[in-house]
């Protein structure tokens, strides 16, 4: 049987992609430039773990 | 164990009651992110052409006057300013106080030239516009998808809470692929939607806040607005017009960093019969979404009265913002639209967890996880007591 994992090994991705979502998704609030280009690259986030995580599940086997 | 299997249960029903509503919202407002680029594409709509003066200004009686010789038997409603200040809308209605527009014109705010008539309540935005905010079927329409909205809130929270203990023994973004098709789809519908969540939160959650704008403006016009035009009442309708650039101007003159986003005309209920109601916004990405109504003497185009909005209407506006993508340029709307997507394979996927059981598997499953979560508990309380 499989070790159960512990709540910060289950939560620890899960909190810094919603951390990093709020921060993005407020930033471009806040301005434009380098504020508009923070939102984009957090916000990317979630895209790419989703592809990334995909893309292994596809090739390995 | 109780709780856990609760949790589920509240996960299943209000994810099955939302879901072909939420659907149909996430299909309608993939088009919408992009409306601007879309209208023009279609050639539904014209931009201003780029212009090395940028201080050249329209004279707006010049447009009224120009409006109301297209349309004599009509009245204007409302300028509106794009947000580059580029354009001027002037929208029209049968009365003043007319629901339902009749002609929307677009000028070049600094040659003043008429760029477009604007076709109304036609066209391929138009129906995706309106499957979305209304089902057209009007305020009723927008409540009902409120009410859908906050039971898909309510599906999310409850998918977090059982996202846990589904979660025991994979590693984050585990996809089972080799097993069965259920336990793929399973795995990731819990990785879309976790990855997902706080932008899904906050999407659903504006949603729901702005299917409450047509009622919170309507408050806000029976209590704040009634208490600015308070001094008025009773008094006869003025008999002579001012001049709408010279309202503007005292309006704008109150605050440099601000400037006219729109007017409401004297006899519309934003501004009621004796006053043009003048909308000032900031001119940073955030304060551009917040507005100031200053209320401008229809007679003699003197500043009337002026306050804060309140917290409410603060709420609703700055909610606008964080629902559409709008605010951070090109690459913001096509992420919104991405992870518009991803949510629509979270549903979908969801409804194949749900159709496909078989229940029995889901329930083992389930039943498995619950135990595994009890057994822990239980032996973190031994530990504690220990």
């Amino acid at each position: 049987m499989k070790r159960v994992l512990s709540a910060r090994q289950i939560w620890a991705m899960p909190v810094a992609v919603a951390g990093s979502s709020i921060i993005g998704l407020v930033s471009a609030l806040l301005g434009d430039g380098a504020w508009d280009a923070l939102s984009w690259g957090t916000l990317s986030l979630p895209i790419l773990l989703s592809a990334w995580h995909l893309w292994r599940a596809q090739t390995s086997g | 164990m109780r709780a856990f299997k609760l949790w589920c249960l509240v996960h299943k029903w209000t994810s099955l009651l939302c879901t072909l509503f939420l659907l149909l919202l996430c299909l309608s407002g993939l088009p919408l992110i992009f409306g601007e680029e879309i209208a023009h594409w279609l050639e539904a709509s014209v931009t201003p052409p780029e212009m090395a003066d940028a201080t050249v200004k329209a004279d707006l009686d010049a447009l009224a006057a120009d409006a109301r010789a297209r349309r004599p038997k009509d009245a204007i409603q409302a300028f509106a300013r794009d947000e580059n200040a580029q354009a001027w809308f002037v929208s029209m209605g049968e009365t003043a106080d007319a629901t339902e527009s009749s002609a929307l014109f677009m000028y070049d705010s600094r040659t003043g030239a008429l760029l477009q008539d604007l076709p109304l309540r036609e066209g391929f935005l138009h129906v995706m516009f309106m499957l979305h905010v209304e089902l057209f079927a009007g305020l009723p329409g927008t409540l009902f998808l409120g009410g859908m909205g906050l039971l898909f809130l309510a599906s999310i929270v409850s998918g977090v809470v059982v996202y846990g203990p589904f979660m025991r023994k994979l590693p984050f973004g585990a996809v089972r692929h080799a097993g069965s098709p259920r336990l793929a789809w399973l795995d990731l519908h819990n990785l879309l939607g976790i990855v997902t969540l706080v932008w899904a939160l906050v999407v659903g959650g504006t949603g729901v806040i702005n299917t409450l704008a047509r009622p919170l403006f309507a408050y806000w016009q029976q209590t704040e607005l009634a208490e600015m035009t308070a001094p008025w009442q009773g008094k006869p309708a003025p008999v002579s017009f001012s001049s709408i650039d010279r309202a503007v101007a005292a309006a704008e003159a109150l605050d440099i960093q601000k400037e006219a986003a729109f007017v409401e005309f004297p006899g519309t209920p934003s501004a009621g019969p004796h006053h043009y109601a003048v909308f000032l916004r900031g001119r940073t990405p955030f304060t551009a979404r917040l507005l100031e109504p200053v209320l401008i003497d229809a007679e003699t185009g003197a500043v009337a009265a002026t306050r804060a909005m309140p917290w409410y209407m603060t709420v609703l506006l700055v909610s606008q913002p964080l629902h559409f993508g709008d605010y951070g340029g090109q690459p913001l709307k096509a992420l919104w639209a991405l992870l518009d997507i991803v949510t629509i394979v979270v549903l979908l996927s969801g409804l194949y967890l749900w159709w496909n059981k078989g229940h029995r598997a889901d329930e083992a499953l389930l039943v498995e996880a619950g135990r595994e979560h009890e057994r822990a508990r239980s032996a973190e309380a031994g530990a504690v007591r220990r």
